[in-house]
């Protein structure tokens, strides 16, 4: 059960000693209840405290690497059960499924496609994060040839080494030194054995159980043999299963402080249809799945898992913002065209998205509108004709070109009057709506020109 | 050691709203729990999806979600018809878009006339959609409203803009209707609340609280339902209770994800693919969130989301 504030607070020295930054024991407590501060802040605790306060104050969810160095990805650490109370930590990680009995030919490929997935979304590059590879044909040595083959070609991407046979996991485990995979398929049968594995291996624990009070009891039971990093999946495969258990188990996780269940859970979405694949993703993607398992990565899935995972995992306080400056698209001239837009991120990466595509050099003037997009800057009163006139005369654009013509969204065609009365001498163009009529209207600007 | 689940019981519970008529009829709503968390209590009726239909031909969609409609899609019976014969459509969602000032302008007398022609034409519930022209849409839809008089339909949106209009036609020809508000939660329970104050009953409304495509303000539309929808069962507040509408097909099918071809994106892949996936995961994420009824453009995406909802009751 969560400690309380009190509860935590009767464990410390109470000396009052202000090393641990806050006036008093009973503030740092609160603190430390909150999860806002971490205990070793204080040098008196004593040991039995720690340990005591150790086991409240850890997260609910237990954060767990997989893999090593650039590609690695931190999953679990959840704080809360609605995305609009708080952000979601760990963006949940995207693991392709590869089953042994594949032919080479299709293993390299399925190797290039991972290796290839990665694409650039409003700034941030987004991919399919490991690959999962399921001993199908039950066979040890047959698993251990796909998984040399992995490590040799994909030897950055994070593996889950899906098998319930020790031996099997044992032997491929060990082309994975270092990199913490996760070995999945302990069950009751094989728990000690696999415990063992992932002991002297370093690598995290898959738990395959049948039911959350198997899981539950799994979970403990491997802690006990010594192993502290493990992933969870109750069973649940179909949608409606999916939804009930991952909601369960980060109810008891957060509200119940449920330790046996306070790990990240896998999630195994795979269908014959690649698109019913992506939609029960989906629902792993908003109702807490870690890490889901997919039978395939078309690129056109890709691209809408990812964004949903991105909007999913935003902060739902903070829209996602750039620096207001004037950015330069290309090597823009004296004379190349002055657009404006917002410091939204989306709308900032759509934009310059799409002059760029213009292949016009020009500028573009972002403006701070606290990351509103065009409109919604508008209604607020943030992106006004007083305060992008003052914008534009602060900027020293006016150093940079020789001409005096801003071209504005034609969503906020509306301002175009009262942006010329208070910018003199400047004339303001009305551009197209959405953003892709920019390459369009930039080429037929320069062709009256000329 | 033993998993005690823990399983929440809410005081609230959504409203069921029944639209068109027998032996069509349709119900949706009337979960008192969140959605598909039939663990912890009911959850009697499916999700609705209606078919998009408009009334002039649908010259501004993307070429992959016209191509579906090629051969039918320039007179609105025809268009409706296909729908619910050969794509088995459980409901239309008719949009007089033609109505709007900026594109044909067209009269309430051709939107009375249209209205009366699909609703001879079909047997599934029809909602009935303005232009979003917040003032044209008034006089539009109290026309429409007199032609579907006890047809059991839905029409809408109202809005801040003319909801009182609206209301009073649809209470005088005993319909349902559509609430729309922007994306915000107060602004939502505001507008239910001036509705009912008209006497229009509360079992009548659907709240369409504004959707947005995945990948542009989708987090935020998804949030406001799950807030919505909290707010109707843990606090039992009766205003934030009628079901919620996606309007999903409109918003995913302007965005350039659905219409980039891959020669120019070639990272993004298949673009006929992609646009079908964008339109049935903004779905799926917007059930998850509490959406029971949605409109809907490509019949791929729709059977894709049926599948999913099959999976998840
Ligand atoms: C998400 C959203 C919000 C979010 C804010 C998200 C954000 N970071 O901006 C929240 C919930 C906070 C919000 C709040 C409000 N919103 Co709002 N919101 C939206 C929504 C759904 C999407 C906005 C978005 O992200 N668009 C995507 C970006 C990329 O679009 P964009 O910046 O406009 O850029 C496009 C074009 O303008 C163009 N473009 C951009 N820059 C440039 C530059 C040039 C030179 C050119 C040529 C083109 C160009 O290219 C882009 C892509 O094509 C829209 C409705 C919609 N679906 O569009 C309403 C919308 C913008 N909101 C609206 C309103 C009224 C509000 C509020 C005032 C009311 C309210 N409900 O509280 C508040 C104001 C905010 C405040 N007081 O803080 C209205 C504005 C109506 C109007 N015409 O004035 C809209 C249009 C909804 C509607 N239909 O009524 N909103
Ligand atoms: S450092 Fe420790 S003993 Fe000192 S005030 Fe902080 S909590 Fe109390």
């Amino acid at each position: 059960m969560a400690l309380t504030g009190v509860d935590i607070f009767k464990l410390l020295p109470k000396t009052n000693c202000k090393k641990c930054g806050f006036p008093t024991c009973l503030a740092f407590a609160m603190k430390l209840a909150q999860r806002q501060a971490s205990l070793d802040l204080c040098p008196d605790v004593s040991e039995e405290a720690k340990q005591k306060l150790g086991e409240a104050s850890a997260p609910p969810v237990m954060p767990i690497t997989l893999g090593a160095g650039d590609k690695a990805v931190k999953t679990g650490e959840e704080t809360v059960i609605f995305r609009h109370d708080k952000r979601f930590v760990n963006p949940c990680a995207f693991a392709l499924e590869m089953k042994d009995t594949l032919s080479e030919a299709e293993i390299n490929k399925k190797i290039e496609d991972v290796l290839n997935s990665e694409i650039d979304r409003v700034g941030q590059k987004l991919r399919i994060n490991a690959i999962a590879l399921v001993n199908d044909s039950n066979d040890a040595g047959k698993f251990e040839v796909v998984a040399k083959i992995i490590a040799t070609k994909a030897s950055a991407v994070p593996v889950i080494l899906c098998t319930s046979n020790p031996q099997a996991a044992e032997a491929s485990v060990k082309l994975f030194a270092d990199k913490k995979p996760i070995i999945y398929g302990a069950n009751p049968e094989n728990a000690e054995a696999m415990a063992n594995i992932a002991k002297t291996y370093k690598a995290t624990l898959g738990i395959s159980a049948k039911g959350l009070d198997e899981l539950s009891d799994l979970t403990e039971k491997i802690k006990a043999l010594g192993v502290a990093d493990m992933v969870i999946d109750s069973g649940a495969r179909k949608a409606k299963e999916i939804l009930e258990h991952n909601t369960l188990i980060r109810r008891a996780a957060i509200k119940k402080n449920f330790k046996p269940v306070g790990y990240p859970v896998i999630t195994f979405a795979q269908r014959e249809d690649s698109l019913l694949d992506a939609l029960v993703a989906t629902i792993g993607v908003a109702k807490y799945s870690s890490i889901i398992v997919l039978s395939s990565i078309e690129k056109w899935k890709n691209v809408a898992l990812f964004t949903l995972r991105q909007n999913i995992y935003t902060d739902p306080q903070v829209p996602m913002q750039v620096e207001q400056k004037i950015y330069k698209i290309g090597e823009p001239a004296p004379d190349s065209p002055l657009l404006i837009t917002t410091n939204f991120s989306l709308t900032y990466f759509i934009v310059s998205g799409e002059v760029e595509n213009s292949r016009m050099p020009s500028y573009l003037a972002v403006m701070d509108c606290e990351g509103l997009s065009v409109l919604t800057a508008w209604a607020a009163g943030k992106f006004t004709a007083a305060k992008i006139a003052q914008f534009i005369k602060e900027s020293g654009v006016e150093n940079n070109i020789k001409h005096r013509e801003l071209i504005i969204p034609g969503y906020v065609a509306i301002l175009s009057g009262a942006i010329e009365d208070k910018l003199e001498g400047w004339k303001i163009t009305v551009g197209p709506r959405e953003a892709n009529g920019i390459p369009a209207f930039l080429k037929s600007k320069l062709a009256a020109k000329t | 050691m033993a998993f005690v689940p823990p399983k929440e019981t809410y005081s609230g519970k959504v409203y069921a709203v029944n639209i068109g008529t027998a032996p069509c009829e349709v119900t949706f709503g009337g979960e008192n729990v969140l959605p598909f968390h039939a663990f912890e209590g009911t959850t009697p009726n499916r999700p609705l999806i209606a078919y998009e239909v408009q009334d002039i031909p649908p010259t501004d969609w993307p070429e992959s979600v016209q191509k579906p409609y090629r051969d039918v899609s320039n007179d609105p019976v025809s268009w409706a018809k296909f729908c619910q014969d050969t794509l088995k459509a459980k409901a239309i969602a008719l949009r007089l878009i033609g109505t709007h000032p900026d594109r044909e302008n067209r009269s309430p007398e051709d939107a009375v006339k249209t209205v009366k022609d699909v609703l001879s034409a079909i047997n599934v519930p029809l909602i009935i959609l303005g232009s979003n022209h917040a003032e044209k849409d008034a006089s539009i839809l109290v026309a429409v409203a007199d032609a579907a008089k006890d047809k059991n339909c839905i029409i809408g949106k109202a809005q801040e803009a003319n909801y009182k209009t609206i209301a009073a036609a649809a209470m005088a020809n005993n319909l349902k209707m559509i609430a729309l508000s922007e994306l915000d939660i107060n602004l939502s329970k505001q507008l239910n609340i001036l509705i009912t104050q008209m006497g229009f009953d509360k079992e009548r409304l659907i709240t369409d609280p504004m959707c947005s495509a995945l990948g542009y303000g989708l987090e935020y539309t998804y949030s406001v339902m799950e807030r919505i929808r909290l707010a109707a069962l843990a606090q039992n507040d009766a205003t934030m209770q009628p079901p919620m509408l996606g309007d999903v097909g409109m918003y995913v099918w302007k965005i350039k994800e659905t219409q980039a071809s891959e020669e120019d994106v070639p990272q993004w892949g298949s673009v006929e693919e992609r646009g079908i996936t964008w339109e049935a995961v903004t779905a799926t994420a917007l059930l998850i969130a509490g959406t029971e009824l949605l409109i809907m453009r490509h019949p791929k995406a729709v059977e894709a989301v049926e599948k999913v909802i099959e999976e998840l009751i």
